[in-house]
Order: structure tokens, then C-alpha cells, then sequence
């Protein structure tokens, strides 16, 4: 499982947890994620933007 | 306020992918030596809260029910002048001592406490309307007041509902109760600070927009992008937004309780005043989203995408009174760039645009639209070195502007960072 961060504000997305808040259950792969998903915490990155952790 | 030369300087925003000229920065003051010179200032922020109480005492006093207006007069009338008065304040914390003075508590205490003397505020004024004896004037007074804290309330929820602890994200919705505008903290996180500087963005004002034209476009617009959102959010788990999950119901239930105590409380007799302090209130946040990106626009790369969030599409300001009362709010592009960033640790950047003078002064000419116009499109067109086509224009006002300044056109400045006075 791989884990990726936003690279303003520490957000992390983990794939193994994933972010229930956010409709993305435990297990949801990376790629399964929105390409248009805004970092929750700061709303400033995208998903393309968010870096491997 | 002078600026210390040894920390003034900006340095480049930290883990925003923002690489700004640091060259001009001297070396800053060793970490242990740095005091934070506004740190007791930030508890003049709690005096905004206890306006209606000095309105009471001022009326009781001097026996003039003139001063049941003491919000307004504060904000339009005081804040101004002591913009001026106190002036400028381009002080920055080195960046060595920037983690430490976002963990430091005391900072966030001096923004939780403005919430139980804004509620104690707000009872008392209830129960002024209903059983006081005041005039019909007199609690019109009270209502524009009472309306100046719930407004700059949503300044303090703004401040809280950026941060990633759960509990700053409810108080922020406790503060937005007032006001009726608990979807703020949903569509200013994750619409706003998205789309913000284009024209796609609601709350980003546009060149030769009027306060007055503005104002019904934010108002309907943020409300729309925030249950847009949600309802996307939610959908994402298969779930309908009609639940109390959709944090734009939930912020409104708030609300609905609220009024209903109160009502119960005091009676059906408060409840235009209770409307009134609420329109007064969240007008009061959208004029100070008026000034903030007033025609300011990020430009389009070859990919389609909005350029990033830079220091240029934010208007700031440092005056010392105003940033103190909203909590470095004026220091918005620091900002847009770190949205989680505490209000202590916001720096000022050279390169931003800067308002001509404090946010207090600035609303007021907002109100009056062809002074507001003579002061900023000016600025607005020196900001993009005269090619106004770079600027978000309001398309109602684009031939004229364009007829006006269009034919001025001069090469676009890479740098357009500096304003003319």
C-alpha cells in the first residue's frame, strides 16, 4: 500500500485507510481517487499535484 | 510601526511550490531572541465582541441613544482612523520561529474566547430588544451592532475553520451560527481558495464590478458551490445530501436551534432584529471579499489549468489596527499560499499587491462605487503594467473598460508585482 501527501499542508492520503470523510473507503487505490479531488485540509492541491510519501 | 530591517524582508513560502526573490533578505534575528512584538496585541481581537456592551455603557453614560450605533461607528468611522493614525506594519517572524509559533496555544485561546463573549453578547442584546425599553431606533442601533461582531465573527470562524483540528472546525461553525452562514467554512475551504483570482470564483470580485453587484453574485454563488460540494462529496459514498452528514445541514441546524432558543426565549418580537444583525453581518464578510482580489486573475497555462495561487492575486494590506482586529486576514497572500498557516505566523510579501490603506478605510470606499472605481481600477491596470486584458473583468463593464483602457495596451510585465500609488 502506498501513501501520498500533499505538499502544502501534510495531508496524507493512505490507501491502506483511505478517507471514509471524503468517499474514498479503507483500500481505495490511488488511482481509484478523483482526478479533479482537491486536498481536503487546504483545498490548494490537486491530485496530480500530491507527491508518493 | 517601523520596519525592522533585520526580519521585514520576505523569504520564499515554504511548501507552496512559490519561489520568490530571497536575495533581499537579511539575515534574520537569532531564533531565541525573537519575540513576537504583536503577541499581546492580538487580545485587542477580543475587544470586537464586547461592542455592544461599551454601546450600553456609552449610551448610559453621555445619554445619547446615538451611540446604540457604536458598531458601525467603530468599524466605519474609528477603524479607519486608526489605520492612519497607527500606520504600517511589514514586521515578519523569521522562519525559524514559524513552527513554534503556530504551536503555541496561547494563540489559539485568544481566538476560541471571541466566541463565548459574542453569544454572551448576542443574548444580552435579545433580551435589550424584548425588555429593555429602547426606541425603535435605539434597537436598530443595537441590531447594525450586534451585526459588526457577528460579521467579524465570521472573520474568527475563518481563522478556525482552515485547521485541521476537529474541534477549531465546529467552533468555526458555532461562530458562523449567528449569521446564518454556515456553508461559508465549506465553500471558502474548498471552492473559494480552489477557483480563487478567476472568473469561475464567486468570491473573487471583478474590475468594474460595484460592491453592489457583487454582493447578490457571492451570496447566491457561495451558497450554490458550497451544497455543490457536498452533495458531490457525499455522492462519492453513495449517500443523498439530505442528511445531517452534509456539513452545510448540519451548520445550518445550528442556526435553526439558535434562532429557535432565542425566539422561545425572548419572542417573536426580536425576530426582525435577529434578520437584521445576520444581513448585516455576512455583508460584512462580503465586502471584505470584495477587496481582497478585486480584478486581480490567474492566467490560463497550455494545459488548461489555472496558473497557481501566487502573491500577485491577493490585495494585502499591514495596517497595524485592522490586521490586528481580523487576525492578519490582510496578509492574504501568505494565506492563499499555507491555508492552514495560524494568523500568528502570516507573512507579509513585497511582491503582493497592497491596498492603498487598512481594510476599514477600503470598505467604506467599497460602498461608494465611483470612488472605490477611481481608486483601484487605476491600480488594478498599473498592477498588469497597463494590459488590462490580463485582469478578471466583469463581462457587464467589459467593452467600456476595454474601450477605456484597452488601447493602452503596453507589453505584459512578468512581474507585476509592484503598484503605482
Amino acid at each position: 500500500m502506498t501513501a501520498y501527501k500533499c505538499p502544502v499542508c501534510d495531508y496524507k492520503y493512505d490507501e491502506e485507510i483511505g478517507d471514509l470523510r471524503e468517499g474514498y473507503p479503507p483500500g481505495t487505490k490511488w488511482e481509484d481517487v478523483q482526478d479533479n479531488w482537491t486536498c481536503p485540509d487546504c483545498g490548494v492541491r490537486e491530485k496530480v499535484d500530491f507527491v508518493q510519501d | 510601526m517601523e520596519k525592522n530591517p533585520l526580519t521585514a524582508a520576505s523569504s520564499e513560502m515554504n511548501n507552496s511550490g512559490i519561489s520568490i526573490d530571497t536575495s533581499q533578505v537579511a539575515k534574520p534575528l537569532p531564533t531565541v531572541s525573537w519575540h513576537d512584538p504583536k503577541r499581546y496585541l492580538w487580545l485587542l481581537g477580543l475587544l470586537v465582541p464586547t461592542l455592544p456592551f461599551m454601546a450600553y455603557l456609552l449610551a448610559k453614560v453621555s445619554g445619547l441613544g446615538f451611540f446604540w450605533w457604536w458598531g458601525p461607528i467603530f468599524i466605519f468611522g474609528i477603524m479607519p482612523g486608526l489605520d492612519t493614525l497607527v500606520g504600517r506594519d511589514g514586521l515578519n517572524p523569521p522562519d525559524e520561529v514559524i513552527a513554534r509559533l503556530e504551536a503555541d496555544r496561547y494563540y489559539r485561546w485568544c481566538t476560541y474566547l471571541f466566541l463565548p463573549i459574542q453569544y454572551a453578547s448576542l443574548i444580552w442584546a435579545c433580551w435589550m430588544w424584548a425588555h429593555g425599553g429602547l426606541s425603535v431606533v435605539d434597537k436598530a442601533g443595537l441590531a447594525l451592532t450586534i451585526g459588526s461582531v457577528s460579521g467579524i465573527a465570521i472573520n474568527t470562524a475563518h481563522e478556525l475553520g482552515h485547521k485541521k483540528e476537529t474541534v477549531e472546525r465546529w467552533l468555526s461553525r458555532v461562530a458562523l451560527a449567528q449569521t446564518g452562514y454556515g456553508h461559508f467554512f465549506i465553500e471558502h475551504n474548498r471552492g473559494h481558495h480552489v477557483r480563487v483570482a478567476t472568473p469561475e470564483d464567486p468570491a473573487s470580485s471583478r474590475l468594474g464590478e460595484s460592491f453592489w453587484a457583487f454582493w447578490p453574485r457571492t451570496v447566491s454563488g457561495s451558497f450554490k458551490s458550497a451544497w455543490r460540494l457536498e452533495k458531490t462529496r457525499l455522492n462519492r459514498s453513495n449517500k443523498s445530501p439530505w442528511t445531517l452528514k452534509n456539513d452545510v445541514l448540519n451548520a445550518w441546524a445550528m442556526s435553526v436551534v439558535l434562532a429557535a432558543c432565542l425566539l422561545i426565549a425572548f419572542g417573536i418580537g426580536i425576530a426582525p432584529w435577529l434578520a437584521i444583525q445576520a444581513v448585516f453581518g455576512f455583508s460584512l464578510l462580503e465586502v471584505v471579499n470584495y477587496l481582497e482580489h478585486y480584478g486581480l486573475l490567474r492566467q490560463k497555462s497550455e494545459d488548461g489549468r489555472y496558473e497557481r495561487c501566487q502573491p500577485r492575486h491577493s490585495w494585502n494590506s499591514n495596517n497595524v489596527s485592522s490586521n490586528v482586529l481580523l487576525y492578519h486576514l490582510q496578509r492574504h497572500s501568505d494565506h492563499h499560499a499555507n491555508p492552514t498557516r495560524r494568523y500568528q505566523a502570516l507573512r507579509s510579501f513585497d511582491e503582493a499587491p497592497e491596498l492603498p490603506s487598512g481594510y476599514a478605510t477600503m470598505i467604506v470606499l467599497a460602498y461608494i462605487t465611483p470612488l472605490w472605481r477611481k481608486v483601484m481600477d487605476k491600480r488594478v491596470l498599473a498592477h498588469y503594467g497597463g494590459d488590462v486584458t490580463l485582469a478578471n473583468i466583469h463581462p457587464r463593464k467589459a467593452s467600456k473598460i476595454l474601450r477605456r483602457y484597452g488601447n493602452k495596451s503596453m507589453p505584459s510585465n512578468e512581474n507585476p508585482g509592484s503598484v503605482a500609488a
